[in-house]
């Protein structure tokens, strides 16, 4: 195995940061309950609240506006479900809009509980977009009506890092009586976040993308939204999402937004550089590739290549074997058989998806590691292509005479 | 605490798919005496092999390969290229998936329809290599006809999941996996099924 880690799939996951790992530390003896009365439950109580109000100022929110629920996915579940709920008796005013409006590129958490509502008779449609991953905003007022009651759109894509212009599409959103919900698990801790000059209704966060623990999210619910638990039957978090409070995670969540502020602003422009380093570098010594994904409006950390005629869990493994890890939008890799839906929804073939990587760097991440991925990936596409049938420098396919 | 392992899949895939065997240099395969190509490129993985044969034996004396494929279709095709070496062409020719999955240590479930394309143009080959020789009579056709490429599923296939029980499309998927990658043997499936469930069961 090589000597040399590198550990470029931020966006699935980040370590914690040092600051969350020894805070955590110190509460590990910290058990108590905080819906206790006694002196125990007291001292969990103070800090989720303690938590809750660093979400709240990282984002701009009231503290009250903050509910903490197990994961991002989670939050995302309980906006659309709840939406089904608002069609109903138990949220009055809304029962007629019956639609809601998505991206073809959200995670699958909120694609596949769309198609789920889509089955209990809500409508459901897809926004398209284009090569680089943006919504069409006409496409979406065409789309927007009374009976639009949710519309859902992710900030920052996970896979390609393309960020969608929130803001407005907030505005159109509310000028025709809809709800907006966004998804910023990506965006959260990498972009500036403000829930009101975003103007959104919901906004989903999670922990674990931002050097916090796995296990733990936040989901802001503007003051005055209509609202429906998922997970029902306890009083926590005001009632809307019951179960006992995660506290060492709530206290890690904390930590970890507080340490976003501190080190966010100065971080983008580094990692900007060692995206334009990794991009140039991959550029200048690989023939046939594209990248995927906004040129601009993307996330600083995120870089997304397919390459021709070599399929992506073949690459994935051998920078594995040589210390450096990445994802694939390659199905062999995922367990289904599918390419990333992201990349198709831009319009790239299904060969060029199946042959992507991403590269998501972070808060860790050095100008001499982008340098070994630079001196390592060339070796391993060109024996990959050595090997490839549907590789001839060029572009032409063999497979196609 | 456990431990990751060293590696996704088994130690004799990775030693494979570190150093492959016997990989086709270039493009030319004119030295060869026969060549097979299967698999597309939109569901992810494709497989050309060449062979050189022994004419007086029928035996096959080099094989060589190109894949576009990932970590289980290059080791299992360079596993292949190495045990079909000596064999006589009709031997060569029954060597099964399951064959060059347990030579490979094993392969989970979902990596089985990466491995099945080195043995699929491997047969190509040999029957490409009689056609070139004048011997028509001994190209083997598959016995069953192959309906989803993807998950190399034939006529048989089918007609065993209908006698097992399939009755819709989507039991004939749960039971075959059947139409599950790139979707375009839905047509040929659903009227096989319905052919099948008539002569059995007169539906």
């Amino acid at each position: 195995m090589a000597d040399m880690k590198v550990y470029f799939d931020n966006n699935a996951t980040t370590p914690l940061h040092p600051e969350v790992k020894k805070e955590m530390i110190a509460a590990m003896e910290m058990f108590g309950n905080p819906s206790s009365m006694h002196s125990y439950g007291r001292e969990a109580r103070a800090n989720v609240e303690d938590a809750r109000q660093k979400v709240a100022a990282f984002i701009g929110a009231d503290e009250r506006e903050i509910i903490f629920v197990g994961s991002g996915s989670e939050a995302n579940n309980t906006v659309l479900s709840l939406f089904v709920c608002g069609t109903s008796q138990c949220i009055a005013g809304s029962k007629m809009r019956s639609t809601i409006i998505t991206t073809k590129i959200e995670h699958p958490c909120v694609l596949e509980t769309s198609e789920c509502l889509a089955h209990r008779g809500v409508r459901v449609k897809y926004l398209d977009v284009d090569r680089y991953g943006k919504i069409d905003l006409d496409q979406l007022a065409g789309m927007l009506g009374d009976d639009v009651g949710l519309v859902s759109v992710m900030m920052a894509n996970n896979e390609i890092g393309t960020l969608q212009d929130i803001e407005a599409i907030s505005r159109m959103v509310h000028e025709s009586g809809a709800l907006m919900h966004t998804d910023a698990v990506q965006a959260i801790g990498k972009v500036p976040v403000d829930v009101r000059q975003l103007g959104v209704d919901f906004l989903t966060i999670s922990a674990h993308k931002i050097y916090g623990p796995k296990g733990i999210g936040a989901l802001f619910v503007k003051k005055g939204t209509p609202y429906c638990p998922l997970i029902r039957g306890g009083h926590q978090e005001q009632g809307r999402r019951a179960g006992t409070e995660n506290t060492l995670g709530i206290l890690g969540l904390g930590r970890a937004v507080e340490m976003r502020t501190l080190e966010m602003p100065e971080e983008e422009e580094r990692l900007l550089d060692l995206k334009q380093t990794l991009k140039k570098g991959i550029e200048e010594r690989i023939d046939d590739i594209y990248f995927n994904g906004h040129p601009t409006d993307s996330l600083a950390s995120t870089l997304n290549v397919s390459f021709t005629g070599v399929e992506g869990e073949a690459i994935l493994l051998y920078l594995d074997l040589e210390g450096i890890a990445v994802s694939t939008g390659s199905a062999c890799a995922s367990g289904s058989l599918d390419p990333s839906h992201v990349l198709l929804a831009t319009g790239v073939d299904a060969e060029l998806a199946h042959g992507s990587i991403r590269f998501s760097m972070g808060r860790e991440s050095s100008m001499q590691e982008v340098e070994y991925v630079i001196d390592v990936l060339p070796p391993i596409i060109q024996r990959i292509r050595n090997m490839s049938t549907a590789y001839i420098k060029g572009g032409l396919h063999a497979a196609s005479r | 605490m456990l431990q990751a392992g060293e590696w996704a899949y088994s130690e004799t895939l990775k030693e494979h798919f570190m150093n492959p065997k016997n990989i086709l240099q270039g493009e030319n395969t004119d030295d060869f005496d026969g060549v097979g190509m299967e698999g597309n490129l939109q569901c992810g993985d494709q497989m050309m092999v060449v062979i050189k044969v022994d004419k007086e034996k029928d035996i096959i004396t080099d094989c060589q390969w190109k894949t576009y494929g990932c970590a289980s279709a290059i080791a299992s095709t360079s596993v292949l290229s190495e045990m079909v070496k000596g064999r006589t062409l009709d031997a060569a020719f029954h060597i099964s998936p399951k064959e060059v999955a347990q030579e490979l240590g094993g392969l989970p479930d979902h990596k089985i329809h990466c491995s099945v394309l080195g043995d699929k143009a491997l047969r190509a080959a040999i029957n490409n290599y009689y056609t070139r020789n004048g011997k028509e009579d001994k190209v083997k056709q598959e016995q069953a006809k192959v309906i989803c490429q993807c998950m190399s599923i034939t006529d048989l296939d089918i007609e065993d999941a209908v006698l097992e029980g399939a009755r819709t499309y989507f039991e004939l998927q749960e039971r075959t996996k059947l139409g599950t990658v790139c979707g375009q043997c839905k047509d040929e499936a659903e009227l096989l099924l319905e052919k099948f469930k008539h002569i059995h069961f007169g539906a």
